[in-house]
C-alpha cells in the first residue's frame, strides 16, 4: 500500500467528468472565476485588469478586445501565472506525529483552501482514527463519506471529517479503497460512523468489515446497484424493483 | 454505551422475541413522527427495549442531482432538504461554493443574510416548538407559534417572493436589494417577539403537566452526544458549549454580541429551554444587525459561470438543527464533481435508539419531537 503513488491520483487531476485536462487551466484560475465567452479572450485581458475579473464587465468587453488580443499575448501568461487557488503541501507538528506513529501508512499531507487533508492507508484506517480520537483530540467525527474516481485503480476515497473541540481545528482523513476492498469500520471508534457507512454502503457499494449492521439505509432493501457510483446513470433506476413494488413501468 | 445499545435491534435480533415482547410500528404515517418516518419499537409492556428507525421514503438523491446541475442550477435544490429553514441551507451552501471559488460576498450582504438566517432559526424554532407541544397534549402554543411564524414568513415573501422554498441568496452576495421597509419590518417583529416568547414560556415552562412529560425523558450524556457527533441545541443542552457561529464564525456574525445557551441535564425539558434561549439570543442578533446594515453592493465578484479552481472544501453552519455542511469536490468544470451534505437532522436522529431505549412507550413521541427533524433532510 505504502508503494502506490498516489500523487498521480490526486484530486486535482481527477479522473472522470473532466471536460478538459485540468493541466491547462491554471491560467483560467488566476483570474478568478472567467465566465465561458471571456475564455478566449482570458489571456490578453486578465494581466492589463486583473483587478476586475468582474463578469457583467468581463462579458461586455470581449468583442472590443479582440483585435487587441494578439498583440498582448506575449506578454500576457508571466504576470498571473501563479494560480490562486492551489494544494500546498503539509507538514506541520501534527503531521509528523502521525508519521513517527504510523510510518509510511500516513501517504500524503496536504492543505487545500487552508483545510488539512491526510491521505492514510486504508487497512489502517481504524487505528489512525483511534489514534486522532485518543493522542489528538479530533474527539467527534463530524462525517463520513466516500467518493468515486472510476479511472483509479482503487476507485474510492473513504473521506472522514474529524473535528477537534480543543483545538477548534477540522481535520480530513482519506483512505483509498478498490471495489473489491473491505474498509475497516469505525463504529468502535466513534458509534456515530454506524449510519454514515451504511449510507457509504448503500450508495456506493462499499463494504465495512466488522460493522454491526451493514444494511442499506435509504434505498429499499432489495434494490439493485449503487446510486452514486459515477457508473451509475443520473436517470438509471432498478426497474424491476419499481414495477414489483410501485406497479408500474417506471418511477421517472 | 456498549455496540448493542446504539445499532439497536437489527436483522436476526428484531426477530427474536422474549414471551413479553410485542413489536409496535410507529409510522411512517404517524401524525407524530413528523414526516415519513418508520420506528420499529419492540417492547416489554410499556417499556422500550430497542428501536430501529427506517428512513429513506423521502430519498430523491439530492448528491446525484448536484453531480449533475451547474453550481448555480444546484442552489435551489437545497431549500427542499431541511425545508422548514430553507434560508440557513443557502446560506451554507452559497458559502461553501465561494469558499472554493475563493470568493467573498460583500458586507452588506453578509449582514443580510445573517439577519434572514436568524429569522429563519426562529421560524423553524416556532415550528418546532408548536408540533412538539402538540405532540405531547398541549394545544394552545401551536396556534400562537404559527402566529409569529407568519409574521416572519411575510418578510421572506416581501424580500424574495416565497415563503417556504426561498433561494433567498445567490452564490456570491443576494440576488434582491432589501425593500423599503425591511429594516422596520424586521424590528418591529423583533420588538413583539420578546413579550411572545415569554407568552409561550407562561403556557409551558412550569406548566405541571409539561414539566412531568419531558423532564428526565430522553436523557443525554455529553459523552454520548459527541460520541453519535449529535451537534446543535441537542447538544447544547447536554452541557457541551459549542456553536459553529462562535467556533467558526461565518457572515457577519463575528460583530455581533449572544450568548451560547446550554443546560446540564440532556433531557427533552433542558432541549426545550435551549431552544427557547436560542430564540431570544437569535432576537438579539437580528436586532443588532438591523440597526446598523452597512451600504454597499450586495453582489460579490463572481462570474456568470462558475468554474472553481479543482480541490475541495468542507464549510459547515449551525443551522436551526446542528451542523450543516456541504464538502464539495470540484474539478475544474461547471458542475461539482462530488457534493456531500451533512444533515444534522440524519446524524441526530441515530441518537434516538440511546435516549429511548428503557424509557416508556409514551415518551417516543416527546423524543422524537425533542430531537426536532426534518424527514426531507434525513433522505435528501
Amino acid at each position: 500500500m505504502a508503494d502506490d503513488s498516489p500523487e498521480k491520483d490526486r484530486p486535482v487531476a481527477p479522473a472522470g467528468g473532466s471536460a478538459e485536462p485540468p493541466k491547462s487551466d491554471p491560467n483560467d484560475t488566476s483570474a478568478g472565476p472567467p465566465s465561458a465567452e471571456l475564455k478566449d479572450a482570458a489571456k490578453p485581458v486578465a494581466p492589463s485588469t486583473p483587478t476586475a475579473p468582474v463578469a457583467p464587465q468581463a462579458s461586455a468587453t470581449p468583442a472590443a478586445t479582440k483585435p487587441a488580443a494578439p498583440a498582448a499575448r506575449p506578454v500576457a501568461p508571466a504576470a498571473p501565472k501563479e494560480p490562486a487557488i492551489k494544494p500546498l503541501p503539509l507538514d506541520n507538528e501534527l503531521v509528523q506525529r502521525m508519521k513517527s506513529r504510523f510510518g509510511s501508512a500516513i501517504q500524503e499531507a496536504w492543505l487545500d483552501r487552508k483545510q488539512s487533508i491526510i491521505v492514510v492507508a486504508c487497512g489502517l484506517l481504524a487505528e489512525v482514527a483511534r489514534s486522532c480520537r485518543d493522542d489528538e483530540e479530533f474527539d467527534m467525527l463530524t462525517d463520513l463519506t466516500a467518493v468515486d474516481w472510476p479511472k483509479r485503480e482503487k476507485r474510492f476515497d473513504v473521506v472522514l471529517n474529524l473535528y477537534s473541540f480543543a483545538r477548534n481545528e477540522r481535520l480530513r482523513l482519506k483512505a483509498m479503497a478498490a471495489e473489491n476492498e473491505s474498509v475497516p469500520t469505525l463504529c468502535a471508534v466513534w458509534p456515530a460512523a454506524n449510519w454514515m457507512e451504511r449510507e457509504v454502503f448503500d450508495m456506493f457499494g462499499l463494504v465495512f468489515e466488522g460493522h454491526p449492521n451493514l444494511q442499506r439505509i435509504l434505498m429499499p432493501d432489495e434494490w439493485e446497484g449503487y446510486p452514486l457510483r459515477k457508473d451509475y446513470d443520473i436517470l438509471r433506476q432498478d426497474t424491476a424493483w419499481v414495477r414489483e413494488n410501485l406497479g408500474i413501468e417506471s418511477g421517472q | 454505551m456498549d455496540e448493542r445499545s446504539i445499532h439497536g435491534m437489527s436483522g436476526a435480533s428484531a426477530t427474536v422475541l422474549g414471551a413479553d415482547e410485542i413489536i409496535l410500528n410507529m409510522g411512517p404515517q404517524h401524525p407524530s413522527t413528523h414526516g415519513v418516518l418508520r420506528v420499529k419499537l419492540k417492547l416489554d409492556g410499556e417499556r422500550v427495549v430497542g428501536t430501529e428507525c427506517i428512513i429513506g421514503y423521502l430519498h430523491r438523491g439530492v448528491e446525484k442531482i448536484a453531480e449533475h446541475r451547474s453550481y448555480q442550477q444546484f442552489a435551489p435544490y437545497v431549500d427542499r432538504m431541511d425545508y422548514v429553514a430553507a434560508v440557513s441551507n443557502g446560506l451554507g451552501y452559497c458559502e461553501a461554493v465561494e469558499k472554493l471559488l475563493g470568493a467573498e460576498a460583500p458586507p452588506r450582504a453578509r449582514v443580510v443574510r445573517t439577519i434572514l438566517t436568524e429569522l429563519q432559526r426562529i421560524a423553524s424554532h416556532l415550528l418546532w416548538l408548536g408540533t412538539h407541544a402538540l405532540d405531547i397534549g398541549a394545544l394552545t402554543p401551536v396556534f400562537y407559534c404559527f402566529r409569529e411564524r407568519e409574521e416572519i414568513l411575510k418578510i421572506f415573501e416581501k424580500y424574495c417572493g416565497a415563503r417556504l422554498t426561498t433561494h433567498a441568496f445567490r452564490i456570491g452576495g443576494l440576488q434582491y436589494e432589501t425593500y423599503d421597509g425591511f429594516e422596520a419590518d424586521t424590528k418591529r417583529f423583533c420588538d413583539d417577539f420578546a413579550h411572545k416568547i415569554d407568552e409561550y414560556e407562561t403556557l409551558l415552562t412550569e406548566n405541571r403537566i409539561w414539566v412531568e412529560r419531558t423532564k428526565g425523558v430522553g436523557i443525554l450524556s455529553a459523552e454520548d452526544a459527541i460520541a453519535l457527533s449529535v451537534t446543535g441545541p441537542v447538544l447544547r443542552a447536554s452541557g457541551v458549549k459549542w456553536d459553529i457561529r462562535k467556533a467558526m464564525p461565518y457572515a457577519a456574525y463575528d460583530q455581533y454580541e449572544f450568548e451560547i445557551p446550554t443546560r446540564e441535564n440532556g433531557d427533552t425539558y433542558d432541549r426545550y429551554l435551549v431552544r427557547m434561549e436560542e430564540m431570544r439570543q437569535s432576537r438579539r442578533i437580528c436586532l443588532q444587525a438591523v440597526e446598523n446594515i452597512p451600504s454597499g453592493p450586495i453582489m460579490g465578484k463572481v462570474g456568470k459561470v462558475l468554474k472553481p479552481p479543482p480541490g475541495e472544501v468542507y464549510h459547515a453552519i449551525e443551522a436551526p438543527k446542528g451542523e450543516l455542511g456541504y464538502y464539495i469536490i470540484s474539478d475544474g468544470t461547471t458542475q461539482p464533481y462530488r457534493l456531500r451534505v451533512r444533515p444534522p437532522s440524519f446524524i441526530n436522529l441515530q441518537a434516538f435508539d440511546s435516549m429511548a431505549r428503557g424509557g416508556l412507550v409514551a415518551d417516543v413521541v416527546a423524543i422524537i419531537g425533542t430531537i426536532d427533524i426534518v424527514l426531507g433532510e434525513v433522505d435528501r
